[in-house]
């Protein structure tokens, strides 16, 4: 049945030029977008020109994994705003306010609050203590190769689910917005982001994402101000227009049916919170900075990025909903035709790309949807440094290779085979994964990084009794929780595997495998009475006048 | 670092302070923070109509403001950590590294 229809869709869509569905079955290749590419050409061949910059430049492994240490809090706020504002949250958020309004605030509101909170108890510590990666901390007092066992297998295990969301969607996104095949765009993304990576290591992934953040920040500012001055500043007559072109009319002012019971509610609270506070390529911006004074203002400026960013989606989904929706030129008549209602082109997530058509024609269609590509490019860029880093610095460097000195230039030598073995890799994964649903993963990627990552790295830097078998064990309990609570929930047992009822009834299963991890931990460190464990309790002093000192830390070396 | 360099660091008054003072401070805007979050959360699993109530005779809700503040309160607690960590705290470390001597 299922193959019936997806042979008969194309035909169906063909009948408008336009039409397409992003999320399954078959989408309709796009005529070439060329005001897109050729914007699209200068922000790689711009991109190209600092990767061989910075490769001269990347000469060390200080250098690969951390730019040297030299970048500065407003540079790094501005980049890891770049690394988090991925093309999901610009056309997901902005997406979900235009379906369903005041919900997507909910949503914006869940991914900025966890970042004070790492400002408040994470960063500097993590900056006083860690030189690569956070298993540098979480195994500062522990045994090695245990504690970067777990911490690589968390940080790959999150980057590779994150690739696989990235991918796909990158894939179906330059499909419908350039009019280039899906396999193409995929490969195209996963070469781009080796050249990034390899060649120039951590100062060209920075300088991406930094450029990214800017031209992300401009063209929704410039949305915003559009829809904005469109009702002369009043917002008031904004909400109004909503209001009456809404199908669901004065409920897009108020919350719906999207946090709906207190316990899905939490959970989704605690999978925003630490998740975000555990995901590897995040933490490992830290280690970019001189020391913990430029660490801490990276945080606060990146809040404010990221914040900003949040209130200009919240007023880009309105903006769609007033101009975009009920608008003929956007509709999608095949769908329309199947299913009734108002369904736009390339589905909700489309909204805010129509509305750049709406606000400032083709040209800044194009604008944006180069803008959009870019993001996807300096989301992944990131997403392989860290990956590769916990390869070759975690796994190579110090669990395989025990006995004796590494070699520094051969550390740096398996970083970049990694890299293209996690780009290849990812290419592949990308093309795999076309025509399935990947609702999950990026919620699996935020479960496991709040749940395995997170727990280990917070109570190695703020609990002096850990020891090393409290936190290889209930990391990895909260690791399996994660996974298991994931494929017995709704997402997969009914929606993916097709079962009727879900054996676990929520969708976000952080609170109860975080919970597993944390008393996991408590638990086989107390009861851990050996002399290893001893002698790490006993470690904890020195590595806590580390942590807030910095006494001893890593600095940073100029460029 | 040897048993009696810790120990040293312990005693040092300044040391004292800077970890005790910081570390409260650091706790209160966490809890500022999660408590200003949960509230809104439990509002929208408990009582989400209470979001929907209208401003005046407009059709801006309670909830936009609320939501929009919420972001700018992380914005802020952020500005203020940074504000005091940059310059008091930050100048406590340097005297104790300071006193310290040789070890740091």
């Amino acid at each position: 049945m299922k193959k019936l229809l997806l042979l008969t869709l194309p035909l169906l869509l063909s009948v408008g030029a336009y039409a397409a569905g992003a999320i399954e079955g078959e989408i309709e290749k796009q005529p070439l977008n060329i005001s897109a590419i050729i914007m699209f050409l200068i922000f790689v061949g711009g991109t190209l020109g600092i990767t061989y910059w910075a490769a001269k430049r990347t000469k060390t492994a200080k250098d690969f994994y951390t730019a040297g240490g030299g970048i500065t809090g407003f540079q790094n706020g501005m980049a890891i705003a770049g690394d988090y504002m991925s093309a999901a949250s610009f056309l997901g958020i902005s997406g979900l306010v235009y379906l369903a309004g005041y919900d997507g605030l909910i949503y914006s509101i869940g991914f900025l609050v966890g970042w004070p909170i790492i400002l408040f108890l994470i960063s500097e510590r993590l900056r006083n203590l860690g030189k690569y990666t956070f298993a540098d901390v979480a195994a500062y007092r522990l045994k090695q190769a245990p504690i970067r066992t777990l911490a690589a297998f968390g940080s790959i295990a999150t980057v590779i689910l994150y690739l696989i969301a990235q991918m796909v969607g990158a894939g179906k996104l330059i499909q419908l917005l350039f009019g280039l095949p899906y396999e193409l765009a995929v490969v195209l993304v996963g070469t781009l982001m080796i050249l990034y990576v390899t060649f120039g290591g951590m100062l060209a992934t920075t300088w991406v994402q930094i450029i990214k953040a800017i031209l992300l920040l401009s063209g929704a500012t410039f949305m915003a101000l559009a829809v904005l001055s469109h009702f002369g500043f009043s917002l008031d007559a904004m909400f109004t227009a909503a209001i009456e072109v809404h199908g669901k009319g004065e409920a897009i002012m108020a919350p719906g049916g999207l946090v709906s019971d207190p316990i899905s509610a939490i959970s989704l609270g605690v999978a925003l919170m630490f998740g975000t506070a555990g995901l590897p390529h995040i933490l490992m911006r830290f280690f970019t900075v001189a020391d913990a004074k430029e660490a801490r203002k990276s945080v606060f400026y990146a809040t404010g990025f990221i914040g900003y960013f949040y209130i200009l989606t919240f007023i880009i989904g309105f903006g769609a909903i007033i101009m975009v929706l009920n608008n003929p030129e956007y509709l999608d008549l095949a769908k329309q035709a199947i299913s009734g209602g108002s369904p736009i082109l390339g589905g909700k997530n489309m909204a805010a790309i129509h509305l750049s058509h709406a606000v400032g024609g083709n040209f800044f269609l194009g604008f944006i949807s180069a803008v959009a590509f870019a993001t996807i490019l300096a989301v992944v860029s990131g997403l392989t440094l860290a990956g590769a880093s916990a390869i070759s610095h975690d796994l190579y460097a110090n669990v395989f290779n025990k006995h004796g000195e590494v070699d520094e230039a051969k550390e740096m030598k398996v970083s970049k085979i990694a890299t293209v073995v996690l780009g290849i890799l990812s290419i592949f994964l990308g093309i795999a994964f076309e025509q399935q649903n990947i609702a999950f993963v990026v919620g699996l990627a935020f479960a496991i990084a709040a749940s395995a990552n997170f727990p280990v790295l917070f109570l190695s830097m703020f609990w002096s009794k850990l020891t090393t078998r409290g936190a290889v064990i209930g990391g990895s309990l909260g690791l399996g929780t994660a996974i298991l609570l994931v494929i017995l929930g709704p997402i997969v047992w009914v929606a993916i595997l097709g079962n009727a009822e879900a054996i676990f009834p929520y969708k976000y299963p952080a609170l109860f495998s975080v919970s597993v991890a944390f008393a996991g931990i408590w638990f086989f460190s107390i009861t851990d009475k050996s002399d290893a464990a001893a002698k790490e309790i006993e470690a904890f002093e020195a590595q806590d006048i580390r942590s807030q000192t910095g006494i001893g830390a890593e600095g940073a070396s100029s460029h | 670092m040897t048993k009696e360099q810790i120990e040293q660091v312990k005693n040092n008054p300044k040391y004292q302070k800077l970890v005790s003072e910081r570390s409260r401070f650091a706790w209160t805007l966490s809890i500022i923070m999660l408590v200003v979050y949960y509230a809104f959360i439990m509002t929208i699993a408990f009582k989400p109509e209470l979001l929907g109530t209208k401003i005046s005779s407009g059709v801006v809700t309670i909830g936009i403001p609320i939501g929009i503040a919420i972001i700018f309160i992380a914005f802020i607690l952020a500005g203020i950590y940074v504000r005091r960590a940059n310059g008091e705290f930050d100048q406590l470390t340097k005297e104790v590294r300071e006193e310290l001597g040789d070890m740091a």
